[in-house]
């Protein structure tokens, strides 16, 4: 030790004597002072344009406030000046990864309050399309938790499995990313020919590769020892902040509005809800990974039942809602999405809001990261699946 | 940059030279929204577009000679796409990726949307598409690589571009013709 004053010589770019705001903490040698670290709007460690600030006491997190804002595109006021066929290619890309499901909720909202009659067929064909949709979303969470805790190989792994699912939902609805696919009333077009074939034996390689996932992800040691027993979050803390989706699910609670409130056809088959024990980032991550399985399951099952017909039904030039409000809700990758429809009888809605799982889920960030060290809250900013436009809109 | 600012380098040395530099672009991905994902799908094995000499692996702006700006700019990102652009190091391009860095996309009447990245940094190639294939990166890059390939660097550094390209509009693609 140096005769220089240990609280002069911690303080970062400061001359010694210098007035500084730190303040400091402990006493003997190793006092350490505050220190903000900002994390984003651009870091490779969150995904897409969130920013963190965490207070450091040392490698310790004493509170972490996450800033959001930088991804707000006004979905909510834009929908007021789109028409109700219009307004389905904007929802889709609040959250990116789950176009489909997000369209889903806006076109059953519709329907709701025209009272229209959906044919089977359109039912049963979203469900597949929506749970295709669901995995190629855990896919790509796979991909980059793995890449955030240092490992770059599932992400390619994970691609492998993406490209061939958006190949096969490309044929039916022309869109990689936005499918654009429903409409009030139903779907836009119908299947192209062979498209079920495709989807089984898809859904057979898939699910033969999951064990992949399993091996080289979950059973990785590095990988259990940065996520096992990290950011538990309890079930009733999680229900009290409104966590849903995989990460509620990870704390043992098996809420899942296409069980507990069954919209489409979701109610005819069987649909099961992976659930984790003490909610930490690893139950996380396996639920999310189950959930794949789950999602393969009903894909399956779906593929028994989709009956001959028409996919939609005929629409009015001018598609108008009557005057009233309903409330959609349904199971997004992420977690429950909720659209809030207003309409005072016009040919636009008269306001939109919308029930975003991601902010939801990201208000359990300070909760969890209170007291951990700085590389744990690397693993949990992951775990907490987020999609920043959907937490942003 | 020592000499090369100052005069203009012998033909047979501008070739061998740009050769080099178009094939070794280290590009730092500024992924904002959506065109993010494409962008990654496109650097993952089915399109992997560092068989065309882009890597996507730049450890910061300043080790960046190419900025792919992919997704919605919004107004309070703006400033540090700017602040970032500015730390790398000249010579550098950009190619706006996707509707929204172009001219502001589906968010065109939006009151938080920039309506174009080339509103506050300059842009050498525009992929148009909401969003573009992975494949329509992998054109925009080659149209890069031709610009490279024929620019002159004095000309660069003292800071006159040419005209940037749009793939698809006054441009004919890249691929034709290949
Ligand atoms: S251009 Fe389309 S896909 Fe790309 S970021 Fe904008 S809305 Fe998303």
């Amino acid at each position: 030790m140096s005769d220089l004053d240990t609280k002069e010589r911690i303080q970062p770019g400061t001359a010694p004597g210098e007035d500084v705001a730190f303040e400091i903490h402990g006493d003997g040698d190793f006092p350490t002072a505050d220190m903000s670290l900002s994390i984003g709007p651009a870091h490779p460690a969150t995904h897409g344009v969130f920013r963190i600030v965490l207070e450091m006491d040392g490698e310790r997190v004493r509170e972490a406030r996450p800033v959001i804002g930088y991804m707000h595109r006004g979905f909510e006021k834009l929908a007021e000046y789109r028409d109700y066929r219009q307004i389905k290619a904007l929802v889709n890309r609040h959250d990116w990864l789950s176009g489909f499901s997000n369209e889903l909720g806006v076109a059953l909202a519709v329907e709701k309050m025209m009272e229209m009659e959906v044919p089977d067929r359109a039912q049963w064909i979203r469900m597949l399309i929506a749970e295709w949709n669901r995995i190629l979303n855990h896919l790509m969470f796979i991909g980059s938790y793995a890449i955030e805790l240092g490992a770059i190989t599932p992400m390619f792994y994970a691609f492998r499995e993406r490209e061939d699912i958006q190949h096969l939902l490309e044929s039916a609805t022309g869109g990689r990313l936005h499918f654009t696919y429903n409409q009030p009333g139903g779907l836009k077009i119908d299947l192209p020919k062979g498209f079920l074939r495709e989807s089984q034996r898809l859904s057979t390689v898939v699910r033969e590769r999951l064990p992949d996932y399993f091996d080289l992800v979950l059973g990785n040691e590095i990988f259990q020892g940065r996520t096992k027993g990290i950011g538990p979050l309890p079930s009733d803390v999680a229900l009290s902040i409104g966590v849903t989706g995989p990460t509620l699910q990870a704390t043992g609670v098996a809420e899942d509005p296409r069980v507990t409130e069954p919209y489409l056809k979701y109610g005819e088959i069987d649909v099961p809800v992976p659930v984790g024990e003490n909610g930490d980032s690893f139950d996380r991550f396996s639920c999310l990974l189950r959930r794949i399985q789950a999602s393969l399951d009903i894909i399956d099952q779906v593929h028994d039942h989709v009956p001959p017909g028409p996919v939609n039904s005929k629409l009015p030039k001018m598609v108008k809602a009557p005057e009233g409000a309903t409330y959609v809700r349904t199971e997004n990758p992420l977690g429950q999405l909720g659209y809030w429809l207003e309409s005072d009888g016009g040919r636009t809605p008269w306001r939109l809001k919308m029930r975003t799982p991601s902010f939801s889920n990201v208000q359990a960030i300070p909760y969890l990261m209170e007291g951990v060290l700085l590389p744990d809250a690397i693993s949990i900013l992951g775990s907490v699946f987020f999609v920043v436009g959907d937490i942003d809109r | 940059m020592g000499l090369m600012d100052q005069v203009e380098l012998p033909q047979p040395v501008k070739y061998v030279f740009n050769w080099g530099r178009k094939y070794s672009l280290w590009c730092f991905n500024f992924g904002l929204a959506c065109c993010a994902i494409e962008f990654i799908a496109a650097s993952t094995s089915r399109h992997d577009f560092i068989r065309h000499g882009v890597i996507p692996f730049a450890h910061g702006p300043r080790q960046a000679d190419l900025l792919v700006v992919s997704g919605t700019l919004t107004d309070k990102m703006a400033p540090a796409v700017k602040r970032l652009y500015e730390e790398m190091p000249e010579p550098k391009y950009v190619i706006s990726f996707g509707s929204c860095a172009n001219c502001g996309g589906p968010y065109w009447d939006s009151y938080s949307v920039t309506k174009g990245v080339d509103q506050i940094i300059p842009v050498d190639v525009y992929v148009p598409g909401c969003p573009p294939r992975p494949e329509a990166l992998l054109d925009g890059i080659i149209a890069l690589q031709d610009r490279i390939q024929h620019e002159s660097l004095k000309d660069r550094i003292a800071g006159r571009r040419l005209d940037p390209v749009t793939l698809g509009a006054d441009a004919p693609l890249a691929l034709e013709g290949r």
